[in-house]
């Protein structure tokens, strides 16, 4: 810290103490963290050090521990947890030994934080400025003085360090900016150390490129330790110098990354980097050719809000059997067109004619035969299911309206189940009794129960874990081989590159790019494209034994040309 | 939001002319006549008929209503029937009464309530929290007057002695002490129920704990970035027990025999008093609509999203 020229906070305040020249920043010695009451152990033992001026990769799914131990990196523990054994070293300090007092004095200064989602963590009724300035809590700087670091700071992470931006509300930001106001107000007390909490989840891959880059521009210039954790093992393996996998509260694996990547020890981070989607620009199978007519026809659709224009222009087919994704980032209206098929938005003018019919623009004017055969699944699987009904009841609820009393609800509902491969036994249990994958599959059941012959997917696996992703996706495509013609709504390009057959790209409303999947990964043509190929973080999977380039485990599958038919 | 306050404030008026009329036409269905109540039994028939001439209970319903709402309007809210005086001039001084009454016990109540509520929040599930929780609870359950009448009988003359619990003409400031802390009893538990339930779900914001990683002392967390996040929801409910206040006030000053609108109130009804009544009705209700107004105004202000929109 001392070791920064321009450095604006007072020689000698109490922080200071640490020695600039140990390469260690961050040591954690066998910690161990219990949830009260049960004592169940959420860390057990864990051991990691980062250096100066690194990252480390901190991965595991959720449920692992990997948020509890960035927290207790700054010694903050949710209700009801507690440290029970092991020290965590910042620099010279032993936070888990510190007093409140000691610890409020570090936070910021020697350890900061990067939060998850910036849209919940920036404090809505407060100034940027304001946000910004009480980061830098050091009561021997003048006011003048804290005012220059904030626009240092801001101009760092280039965002506009006038007053005007100051004095702005987080809401009158983009996602990507609230990011970067999150990034400057970790950075501007110059921490030793810093704890990133999935910073880019809920980023478009383009924006994310942009953060990750700010974020390991100013680690290297500040010379600060950093612990990124995330479930996405692309990113760590872009981002990371050294990785650590846990799971299920322990540290199964922790290496140099290269060495990680490529000779990966324990068998779940084989699981983990097998579950990672990778992005295939070539190799792609020509899907077959479909004769007569579409199943569904969208043609010179635009749709809107009031009077903001949402799309324009659409064109797009599906055929029977076939899996069409609409690929676009968040406010390319590819949620609007999703929802405009599926009959839950109205304000859409043009052509939307499905199997031969015109359909209505309200899924109330729809017969219900068409609203049978037009089924929908919702992006997150923790909100479309109602907690008080158990699984049999929201599975039966549709199908009640849409086919009719029928004669075995039993069958009904195992077979529904069976079809998103889960146990009827399933029926009787509550949506709080099942984890995030096995939610989103109650959602598919129910989806399919009805027989459908055209599935909506608004971006169903983007709440959920990569190795979970895998299996839904793995789902979907066994679906599709039933002969169920998909519409994949999704941000992320390298899924799509594993399971579409032809790619709609979207941008700002307009349809930029329209082709077969082998087409357009292999041969973009639009800039956007490009770009978006180019900014997907991506690596080899190299270790013996992987299966060549792929997550998924479909090649294996024998996925052939006819698979539609 | 120049432009929302400027709605709220339109279906204020609105509203105050909906009660004017639901007033003036619960007036008009009193059984009794005006004219008879005033003269008493012993009036002659020409002196009835020459008084409803001059009070126009003759004109139809609709031109009544009519000319007592121009009147209204004006400021002239009539002449009172018991007393001869008007109505206004009646006023002044009770109502002034039972504003500084509300006024005091609210100032009373509203801080003490929000910071309890707080406290609990902060402190949830412990000592504090629970009994604060016990007692609201057992507070709120229990009847304004009921509450007053067990404080007299504790703190009044019968008890430790140490408030008057009847007020009186040349009694000191103290006399004010048991009304007051009566109502504010009355008010505050809604208040700490709601501060501590908002308190408690900005507590778990991803905000606050931010502002925590911040290293930010605990005083501000809780002051400058759970609690300006919480105004909205509980300023409403403020509003709603303060508007309460308007009406509550009527059995406590009956109770402690204060000279304000409520006693007055009992007094006009019980004398069929009609303009006396229509215009205490109206002016109760008046206070409700402005208070809610005032609360919606300070809901919009306290979220940047409404403030910053519209300049």
């Amino acid at each position: 810290m001392t070791e920064q020229p321009e450095n604006t906070r007072a020689e000698g305040s109490t922080a200071d103490s640490r020695p600039s020249t140990e390469g260690t920043v961050l040591s954690v010695d066998g910690l161990t963290v219990i949830g009260r009451p049960s004592d169940v152990e959420i860390i057990s033992d864990v051991s990691v050090s980062v250096n100066r001026g690194e990252i480390l990769g901190l991965v595991g799914e959720s449920g692992s521990g990997k948020t509890t131990l960035g927290l207790t990196l700054l010694r903050h523990l949710k209700r009801a947890t507690e440290i029970v054994g092991g020290r965590v070293w910042v620099g010279r300090q032993d936070l888990a030994s510190l007093s409140e007092r000691q610890v409020r004095e570090l936070r910021g200064r020697a350890v900061a934080y990067i939060p998850q989602s910036p849209a919940s963590a920036l404090n809505p009724a407060l100034r940027l400025g304001d946000q910004l300035s009480e980061a830098l809590h050091d009561p021997t700087l003048t006011r003048s003085e804290i005012a220059d670091r904030v626009r240092e700071v801001l101009r760092e992470v280039a965002l506009p360090d006038d007053h005007a931006f100051l004095r702005r509300y987080p809401h009158q930001l983009s996602g990507g900016q609230q990011q970067r106001v999150a990034i400057a107000m970790a950075f501007v007390g110059r921490p030793d150390l810093i704890v990133l909490d999935e910073p880019t989840t809920g980023l478009d891959v383009t924006t994310q490129a942009h953060v990750l880059e700010t974020i390991r521009s100013m680690t290297r210039e500040y010379g600060t330790a950093g612990v990124y954790i995330s479930h996405d093992m692309a990113v760590v393996a872009d981002l990371a110098d050294d990785i650590a996998v846990m799971y299920r509260g322990e540290l199964v694996e922790h290496g140099r990354a290269d060495a990680v990547l490529s000779d990966p020890q324990h068998e779940y981070t084989r699981r983990l980097l097998m579950a990672v989607p990778l992005l295939r620009t070539s190799g792609h199978e020509e899907p077959p050719a479909r004769d007569g007519e579409p199943l569904l026809r969208i043609s010179g659709l635009s749709a809107g809000y009031g009077r903001t224009q949402v799309l324009e222009g659409i064109d797009l087919s599906v055929s029977p059997g076939e899996c069409v994704a609409l690929l676009g980032e968040s406010g390319s209206g590819k949620t609007t067109l999703s929802r405009s098929v599926a009959g839950l938005h109205h304000q859409f003018a043009g052509g939307l004619v499905f199997d031969g019919q015109a359909l209505a623009t309200s899924s109330y004017r729809r017969t219900a035969e068409q609203r049978r055969r037009i089924q929908y699944v919702f992006q997150n699987p923790y909100e479309a299911l109602n907690p008080r009904k158990r699984v049999r009841d929201q599975i039966l609820g549709p199908y009640r309206h849409l086919v009719g009393r029928p004669d075995h609800p039993d069958l009904v509902v195992a077979q529904a189940l069976e079809r998103a491969t889960l146990p009827a036994s399933y029926g009787e249990r509550f949506p709080e009794q099942l984890s995030g994958g096995e939610r989103q599959r109650v959602c598919i059941a129910r989806a399919v129960a009805t027989r459908p012959d055209l599935l909506v997917c608004d971006e169903i696996t983007s709440a959920l874990d990569v190795s979970v992703q895998a299996e839904i996706v793995k789902l979907l495509r066994s679906l599709q081989d039933d002969g169920m013609a998909l519409l994949f709504v999704t941000h992320n390009i390298a899924l799509v590159s594993n399971i579409a057959d032809r790619v709609a790209i979207l941008n700002q409303g307009e349809i930029v790019e329209y082709g077969t999947v082998g087409q357009v990964m292999s041969a973009p043509e639009h800039e956007y494209t490009r770009a978006l190929i180019a900014d997907t973080p991506d690596f080899e999977l190299s270790f013996p034994g992987a299966p060549e380039r792929l997550g998924l485990g479909l090649e294996q599958e024998g996925r052939g040309v006819d698979s539609g038919a | 939001m120049t432009r929302l306050i400027a709605v709220r404030l339109f279906f204020g008026a609105l509203t105050l002319w909906a009660v004017s009329l639901v007033v003036f036409a619960a007036t008009q269905a009193l059984p009794g006549d005006a004219a008879q109540l005033i003269l008493g039994r012993d009036a002659t028939p020409e002196r009835l008929e020459a008084l409803r001439d001059q009070l126009n209970l003759h004109e139809p319903v609709a031109v009544q209503y009519m000319q007592w709402l121009q009147g209204v309007v004006q400021g002239d809210l009539g002449t009172s029937f018991s007393n001869r005086r008007p109505v206004a001039e009646f006023l002044a001084s009770p109502v002034q009464s039972s504003l500084t009454l509300m006024g005091l016990s609210a100032l009373v109540a509203t801080p003490i309530a929000l910071f309890v509520g707080a406290f609990s929040a902060l402190r949830r599930d412990r000592g504090f929290d629970h009994s604060a929780s016990m007692g609201t609870l057992v507070v709120a359950s229990i009847p304004e007057f009921v509450v007053g009448i067990l404080l007299i009988l504790l703190l009044g003359p019968g008890g430790l002695d140490l408030f008057p619990s009847v007020y009186a003409r040349e009694g000191g400031p103290e006399q004010w002490v048991l009304p007051v802390l009566t109502l504010a009893l009355a008010v505050a538990p809604p208040i700490v129920r709601m501060m501590r339930a908002t308190m408690i779900e900005v507590l778990e914001s991803e905000f606050v704990q931010q502002a925590r990683l911040k290293g930010l002392a605990e005083r501000r967390v809780l002051w400058r970035h759970a609690a300006p996040n919480a105004i909205g929801p509980v300023a409403q409910v403020v509003a709603l027990q303060l508007a309460w206040l308007a009406g509550g006030v009527v059995a406590i000053e009956f109770l402690f025999n204060f000279p304000g609108v409520g006693k007055v109130l009992m007094d006009a009804i019980e004398n069929r008093d009609v303009p006396l009544v229509q215009a205490v009705v109206l002016l109760i209700a008046g206070i409700y609509i402005l208070v809610n107004l005032v609360a919606d105004v300070i809901g919009l202000a306290a979220n940047p999203k409404v403030r910053v929109a519209n300049r």
